[in-house]
């Protein structure tokens, strides 16, 4: 049998130090660019039209910026979309937002003039075309934002109830991290913002979620098999032996999101990014926000038998592997591996 | 043997009820008929999943009661009425599985799968269809008014901006009546605002405006110091379009009775054709008894009148002249306008008029060869993901992995069976969400096998192993799958179409997944060990 990372005995937690460097600096970067270009929302969430078109030959996108120009659309975007002869056209409302629905009506209008004295009456075929007011734009942002807070409150409340509050902190505040990674990296890859990636963005809080879940699940049953480990050896223990999970796991889901990403088509390209990244830092932040968070809120406010804080006493003795510490009581015994081979 | 026994049952059974879910069957679907343009019901063979307009092309509309030319006190009264009458609309109109639905008080969805003129589509939803009759200001009570309108307009300090002769073209006419002279040598005075703007048409209460000139009238008419100085019981109207008088394109206002003689609610038939003598396209409509009763009293009583015929307040065509009693039947005329429109008119005449004004908020429209290469794209990406996860499986767990990708093929098959079962709609993020879900579903198989390994490894013969396996991999896959379960579930209440697409389908997946992942899978276990009981080492 092939064994990735069996008995694997890394010392995670010591590196987390350097994991909230390397997690600060991204962050910082992330930052800096949605301060200085912000996000790229859609129009579902600003308002105004965009309209994907083909035509048969290639057009001078500058021909159809001159024509936007002309009719009052200053900051319209225009980019290929996918291959050279598809094109997307999008008008933010802008400060038209205050005429309301008739203003939306107005941009719609004048994109379609736009395109109709650029690239010429009936030489282009409309494939997508999209016409959203600026009430049910901001309707959606405010959803969006609760949809993810909503989230964060249901899933302290269950694993509250499934394991511990201590353990609920400690996974929402790791999967908070990969929203505002996740955030960060769709501003550096001006990524669009529809609703599509915002359901992307949830769905990495799920999957984020589910990986923290997995390691905290094995850490409460060693926390009971291993009565005298201090919490940072079975934390360790812990991501040791979900490692393997861990491996294979996310490679058959990073096989899958590759497979969208590359195969899937460009309306579904932003979502693959953004579960492509997801899954990176979902995994990432599972080992190392999520495990040394929680060793730090067991320190500041101890439970029961305060095995967080005995991890840092000095008098405690720190074994990093404690299956194997002479120290411990005698946990299973490991014997030697199976007969191999497979057949 | 009889454990395994009752779950193959169990499986089979849920293979049956899958497979009998997917089977092609017969769908009544409405499609235009292409000898009369009619709708007829026809049945369709195919599978029964639903697919979203992102993945067969079609529009999707948002409507809300527009509140822009006054505020509408009760929006969901409104939206309720108008839902019943977009629905009957679009049910003639030529769409297959239309859906009109309510969303949260005030919003109407309405979704047209398939549909290729967006444009139509919106005016046919869109359009108020309120028909009404009046009688035009037979008195001249209006004309009457005009000086003391001007005299407002010139206390308001409004002055002409045009000062041309206006009486060098309203001589074009040839019509100089008592009336207008007197209305001319009042020009020649004061030079009216209003009056000056105004030309007396050939039938009482009709004035032409020039085309360039009609919004500044109407901004004029419009002002409450003119409203103020406005004869009782008397309206103004425009027309619905331009009509040229030698060089110049006029628009005509005519001045009606505020109350209408009868309403287009009275209306039972309408259709259109075209009039074979003036080979103008035509509305001919029929009222209900009860109408004709009253539209035949009210034109008795005006014979040799004139009568506006006024569709969501513009008034459409010259006001005929009632030569006698008029009964149930009538007819619009729309000149010279293709025989599609008059149609479109008919439809929207036969399924009532609007409560209120309804303004787009949303609008999307996605056409059909994008759905179709977006499926295409998905279906490879899929295949393609797929085939990536079982080399994976395979390589690492050899025969375990092969029992979990069989079993990964049922989840494929439980998943598909759940949104036709339920009627669920089949999105684009759906589909990818289906895609990226069959990575995650291998997950409780990881676990599992994982464990089981771990028990091996703990000296635990093999059939101990597999048994501990399977349970103490149960809590982390319950935990995990509900947590998942319960983004999936937020994402569906907040979000839209598509989104609610992609979370049916990550809730689904999940469900079909810790079937397949666990049930089928420790089945497949139970009948190897129970095949090979000699068996030492577990190819895991």
């Amino acid at each position: 049998m092939i064994r990735l990372f069996a008995n694997a005995n890394y010392d995670f937690i010591k590196w987390r130090r350097w994991a909230f460097s390397l997690t600060g600096a991204i962050m910082l970067v992330g930052t800096a660019f949605l301060a200085t270009r912000g996000l790229n929302y859609s129009i579902e969430f600003t308002g105004g039209t965009s309209v994907q078109f083909e035509v048969a030959h290639k057009v001078e996108t500058g021909k159809i910026r001159a024509a936007l120009d002309n009719v009052g659309l200053r900051g319209a975007d225009i980019y290929n979309f996918g291959s050279d002869t598809s094109y997307v056209v999008r008008a933010r409302l802008g400060n038209r937002a205050s005429e309301g629905d008739a203003g939306t009506q107005a941009v719609a209008d004048s994109v379609a003039h736009a395109l109709d004295q650029s690239v010429g009456e009936g030489q282009y075929h409309i494939a997508q075309r999209q016409s959203v007011g600026p009430k049910v734009g901001r309707e959606l942002q405010g959803k969006a934002l609760m949809a993810i807070l909503f989230s964060f409150v249901v899933t302290l409340i269950y694993l509250a109830f499934r394991f511990e509050w201590r353990f609920g902190l400690a996974a929402v505040i790791a999967t908070a991290h990969d929203v505002v990674a996740t955030v960060a990296f769709i501003s550096v890859m001006h990524l669009e913002v529809s609703l599509v990636v915002v359901g992307a963005v949830l769905t990495v809080v799920g999957y984020s979620l589910n990986d923290t879940i997995i390691i905290f699940d094995r850490v409460r049953e060693n926390l009971r098999k291993f009565r005298r480990q201090n919490l940072y050896e079975i934390l360790n223990l812990s991501i040791n032996e979900t490692l393997p999970r861990s491996v294979l796991t996310h490679g058959t889901t990073i096989a899958t999101t590759l497979a969208l990403l590359v195969l899937a088509g460009e309306v579904i390209r932003p979502f693959a990014w953004v579960m492509s990244f997801g899954i990176f830092t979902g995994t990432f932040s599972s080992i190392y926000i999520a495990a040394p968070v929680l060793l730090w809120i067991e320190k500041r406010w101890p439970g029961q038998d305060a095995r967080g804080a005995r991890a840092f006493d000095p008098r405690a003795t720190i074994a990093p592997v404690p299956g194997a510490s002479v120290t411990s009581p005698p946990p299973p015994p490991r014997p030697p591996r199976a007969p191999q081979p497979t057949r | 043997m009889g454990k395994i026994r009752s779950r193959l049952y169990l499986i089979a059974l849920l293979v049956v009820a899958s497979i009998a879910s997917l089977i092609p069957r017969n769908v009544t679907m409405r499609v235009p008929d292409k000898d009369s343009g009619r709708m007829k019901d026809t049945t369709v063979r195919r599978v029964p999943i639903k697919l979203g307009l992102d993945l067969q092309g079609g529009i999707h509309l948002a409507l809300e009661v527009d509140q822009s030319k006054g505020p509408v006190p009760d929006c969901a009264d409104a939206i309720q009425r108008a839902e019943k009458v977009v629905r009957t609309r679009i049910d003639e109109f030529g769409t297959t599985e239309p859906v009109v639905q309510i969303q949260g008080r005030c919003r109407l969805i309405v979704e047209l799968a398939g549909e290729k003129d967006p444009a139509r589509a919106k005016g046919v939803i869109q359009r108020t269809a309120f028909l009404e009759f009046r009688i035009t200001d037979m008195k001249n009570t209006f004309r009457d008014a005009l000086p003391a309108m001007d005299g407002a307009l010139r206390r308001a300090g409004v002055k002409s901006r045009n000062p041309s002769a206006p009486s060098a073209v309203s001589q074009l006419f040839g019509d100089t009546t008592k009336a207008q002279q007197k209305e001319d040598s009042a020009d020649a005075n004061a030079a009216g605002v209003l009056s000056s703007l105004l030309f007396q048409g050939q039938l009482p209460g009709e004035f032409l405006v020039p085309e360039e000139q009609w919004p500044l009238v109407d901004s004029l008419v419009q002002r409450p110091d003119v409203r103020g100085q406005m004869p009782r019981g008397i309206e103004l109207r425009w027309g619905a379009a331009s009509e040229s008088r030698g060089a110049r394109a006029y628009r005509a206002l005519y001045a009606v009775d505020s109350r209408p003689i009868i309403t287009g609610e009275e209306l039972v038939k309408a259709n259109a054709r075209r009039d074979q003598v003036t080979n103008q396209s035509i509305v001919t409509f029929q009222l209900s008894r009860r109408g004709g009763r009253k539209f035949g009293q009210e034109t008795a009583r005006h014979v040799g009148d004139y009568m506006a015929i006024i569709l969501d307040g513009r008034v459409q065509g010259q006001p005929p002249v009632i030569r006698s009693q008029i009964n149930a039947n009538g007819q619009i005329e729309l000149g010279t306008k293709p025989l599609q429109e008059a149609s479109d008119l008919a439809l929207v005449l036969r399924a009532g008029a609007l409560p209120a004004p309804l303004t787009i908020v949303d609008e999307r429209a996605i056409s059909a060869t994008l759905g179709a290469d977006s499926i295409h794209d998905g279906i490879v990406a899929g295949i393609v993901g797929v085939l990536l996860v079982i080399v994976i499986m395979v390589g690492y767990y050899r025969m375990s992995g092969a029992l979990a990708v069989a079993a990964l093929t049922l989840y494929c098959l439980f998943t598909l069976a759940g949104l036709a079962a339920f009627g669920f709609t089949l999105t684009l993020p759906g589909l990818a969400g289906f895609v990226l879900s069959i990575g995650i579903a291998v997950d409780a198989n990881v676990l599992i096998f994982e464990r089981i390994r771990e028990e091996l490894v703990h000296g635990k013969s093999l059939r101990l192993a597999v048994e501990d396996g399977f349970l103490h991999a149960m809590n982390a896959i319950v935990d995990s799958n509900v947590s998942t379960v319960l983004t999936a579930l937020i994402l569906y209440a907040v979000g839209t179409g598509p989104v609610q697409g992609f979370a049916i389908t990550l809730i689904i997946g999940i469900i079909a997944s810790m079937v397949s992942a666990i049930f089928v899978v420790k089945t497949l276990f139970l009948i190897w060990l129970h095949r090979r009981p000699d068996m030492v080492t577990l190819s895991i």
